[in-house]
């Protein structure tokens, strides 16, 4: 993502006339070229980034943060102060949403960093070895899958006592979503492996470490890196569903899920409270899957570069 | 078919019983279920937790508490998995696990069933209606609405139409659409078909929660595999022999596209226990989400476990249905 991100600043202005030269493109270019032609993954690129901002450097410069603050009256309606009105313990709703969607982000990207790359290692070496091993790693694999997430999510947090606080989250939300990862870069690699350049590497001495780390992993980074993106919008629903029953992050921290669950009945009398989380979290989504659309099409070789 | 159908049960045995480890381990070795009885202020007897400790087994050390669990031999007969009792729990005598969890079930089914089926038909047709005119304007919007049902929380949608179901009732200041419960509070004096319409009532708003947050996905799966197929080379046979397009694309096409749909039956029922919990949540059900939910606020580690166990029952049947499924669906494999 971020390679993405720095690619798209030098890019902007040079790809225009690097079209010419062709063959000398990166990887990342050509990548960066295809996912440009992709108008709905280019705009909400530009949302996330937005977003990113709202939550990571608007708190930096806003007055209030997430807590209670004794100046700020309770239950008011949204004014410039206070763009999404207050609660009625006297917080400034604005705030929260921008803390309750830095946290999502946050244990989204943590969640996403963790789980695939522990899950596509574990996938790789599975499918590598096959057989015996394979039998079991992936045995391993259908036994976190049959657990529905949000539920595992759940009795492992609400199991937990004290407070949770977001790398909790994200530690328990990774512990169950590696599980797919796992599932699909195995099977990426069980075709990988058959194909003649990794024999050539293992007829010229290569390890099975060096194999898995330098040839398979590599080759198979489309669909991970697709994997990757759409884990993040799941770990961002899950996170949020966890706090809405209550066992995620807990109080006086703040997320998306909890402030919904304080507003679940104000939709209609108070929509300033009730929409604004919600509409974070489908604002999120939405830009993720989007993009992760893109990124499929733009990381597939055999796509030809004039669609959409 | 037999034999195949045998082989896979005997697969799932020991994966139900590792799955069982791991729910041991994350459930009752991790938590503590007497944790707010020890941090009662004025403390309480310590024959009071002693007591306790040995009505819920705490007494007995991790991997004994684990064979116990499972086979209940030497236990009081309130526990063994293998025997169909679940374990003591910690809310008293009273509370049998259960009796709890077959009551719950009852309610869960009632939401899953219509929710599923209304779910599977739209995605299917939306799906194949989306991939025979792809790029059209109709495919463009059922594939925003299944982006926009897929990107929404389950919990802020559910709580969204709760609401415009309320705000329906005011406006039209009748009771339209329930919004609390599976059923209303008195059902006693119904009749069998008040009784009927009343649970219908009640089902309306949840199942249209639940079918939004299932199709959402189901739908794009469809869309997926039906484009691949009617770009293959036998349906433009087909075609080129002179078959009716709407011919081609039910008789050939569609049997073929609903493979893929199969395939991902295991993480589909795995959101759809998900999607329970939070709907029985924000509807105030009293089902196997309720159980869940009141089970995890009060620490209650064998109810966990049990509905934790069930869930993964569920998911291990649906995936082996759903393999022979594939069968049927499919001439080429062979099951030997």
């Amino acid at each position: 993502m971020s390679d993405i991100k720095s690619d798209a600043s030098n890019g902007a202005g040079s790809a225009g006339e690097s079209v010419d030269k062709g063959q000398q493109l990166t990887q990342f270019q050509l990548v960066w070229r295809r996912f440009r032609r992709h108008r709905a993954a280019m705009f909400s690129l530009v949302v996330l980034v937005a977003l990113t901002l709202f939550a990571f450097a608007l708190p930096l410069v806003w007055p209030y943060d997430h807590g209670v603050y004794r100046e700020i009256a309770g239950n008011q309606s949204p004014s410039w102060q206070h763009p999404f009105g207050t609660t009625n313990q006297g917080q400034d709703v604005f705030a929260q949403t921008m803390r309750g969607a830095q946290q999502s982000l946050k244990v989204a990207l943590t969640v996403s960093v963790m789980a695939t790359g522990f899950g596509a290692l574990w996938g790789a070496i599975a499918g590598y070895h096959r057989g015996r091993i394979d039998a079991v790693m992936m045995r391993v694999t259908e036994i976190f899958l049959i657990i529905p997430l949000l539920v595992a999510v759940a009795a492992l947090g609400g199991n937990l006592t004290g407070g949770t606080t977001w790398y909790a989250v994200a530690l328990i939300i990774g512990l169950f979503s590696w599980a797919s990862i796992a599932r699909l870069v195995r099977g990426s690699v069980l075709s990988l492996r058959e194909q003649e350049f990794i024999e050539a590497a293992r007829a010229s001495g290569a390890s099975a470490s060096w194999i898995i780390l330098r040839h398979l992993l590599p080759n198979a980074a489309g669909p991970i890196i697709v994997a990757a993106t759409l884990l993040i919008a799941i770990a961002v629903q899950v996170e949020a569903a966890l706090s809405f029953l209550g066992f995620g992050i807990q109080p006086p921290d703040i997320s998306l899920g909890k402030m919904v669950e304080g507003a679940r009945t104000a939709a209609f009398t108070r929509p300033w409270l009730f929409y604004p989380p919600g509409l974070i979290i489908v604002a999120i989504c939405l830009a993720i899957n989007f993009i992760g659309d893109g990124l499929r099409d733009a990381l597939d070789p055999r796509q030809t570069i004039s669609r959409r | 078919m037999l034999v195949y159908t045998a082989r896979r049960i005997a697969v799932a045995i020991p994966t139900l019983v590792a799955a069982s480890v791991l729910v041991f381990l994350m459930v009752d070795v991790i938590g503590d279920p007497l944790a707010d009885l020890r941090s009662m202020q004025p403390a309480p007897d310590p024959a009071t937790i002693a007591a306790a400790e040995e009505r819920l087994y705490l007494d007995r050390s991790i991997p004994e508490r684990y064979w116990l669990w499972l086979t209940g031999l030497g236990g009081n007969g309130d526990i063994g998995i293998l025997q169909g009792q679940f374990g003591p729990s910690v809310r008293g005598g009273n509370y049998v696990i259960g009796a709890e969890l077959w009551a719950g079930l009852h309610v869960s089914v009632r939401l899953v069933s219509a929710a599923v089926l209304l779910a599977l038909g739209l995605a299917i047709i939306s799906g194949v209606i989306s991939a025979m005119r792809q790029y059209s304007k109709l495919d463009y919007t059922l594939t925003f609405v299944g982006f926009l049902a897929l990107a929404m929380p389950t919990f802020w949608l559910g709580a969204l139409i709760r609401e415009g179901g309320l705000w329906i009732n005011r406006t039209t200041d009748s009771t339209f659409f329930y919004t609390i419960g599976a059923n209303s509070a008195r059902v006693d004096d119904m009749t069998g078909w008040q009784y009927f319409l009343d649970s219908s009532g009640h089902l309306i708003l949840p199942t249209l929660t639940l079918m939004l947050t299932s199709y959402a996905s189901w739908s794009r799966y469809q869309r997926t595999s039906m484009l691949e197929v009617l770009n293959s080379d036998y349906v433009r046979l087909a075609r080129s022999k002179g078959v009716r397009y709407r011919t081609v694309v039910r008789r050939h096409a569609l049997r073929t596209a609903l493979i893929p749909l199969v395939s991902v039956t295991t993480v589909a029922v795995a959101g759809i226990i998900d999607g329970v919990v939070i709907i029985e949540t924000v509807f105030q059900w009293r089902g196997l989400g309720y159980f869940f939910i009141e089970a995890l606020t009060h620490k209650d580690s064998f109810a966990i476990m049990a509905w934790l166990m069930l869930s993964g029952f569920f998911v291990i049947i649906c995936t082996l249905i759903a393999d022979l499924l594939y069968g049927v669906l499919d001439p080429r494999i062979r099951y030997e």
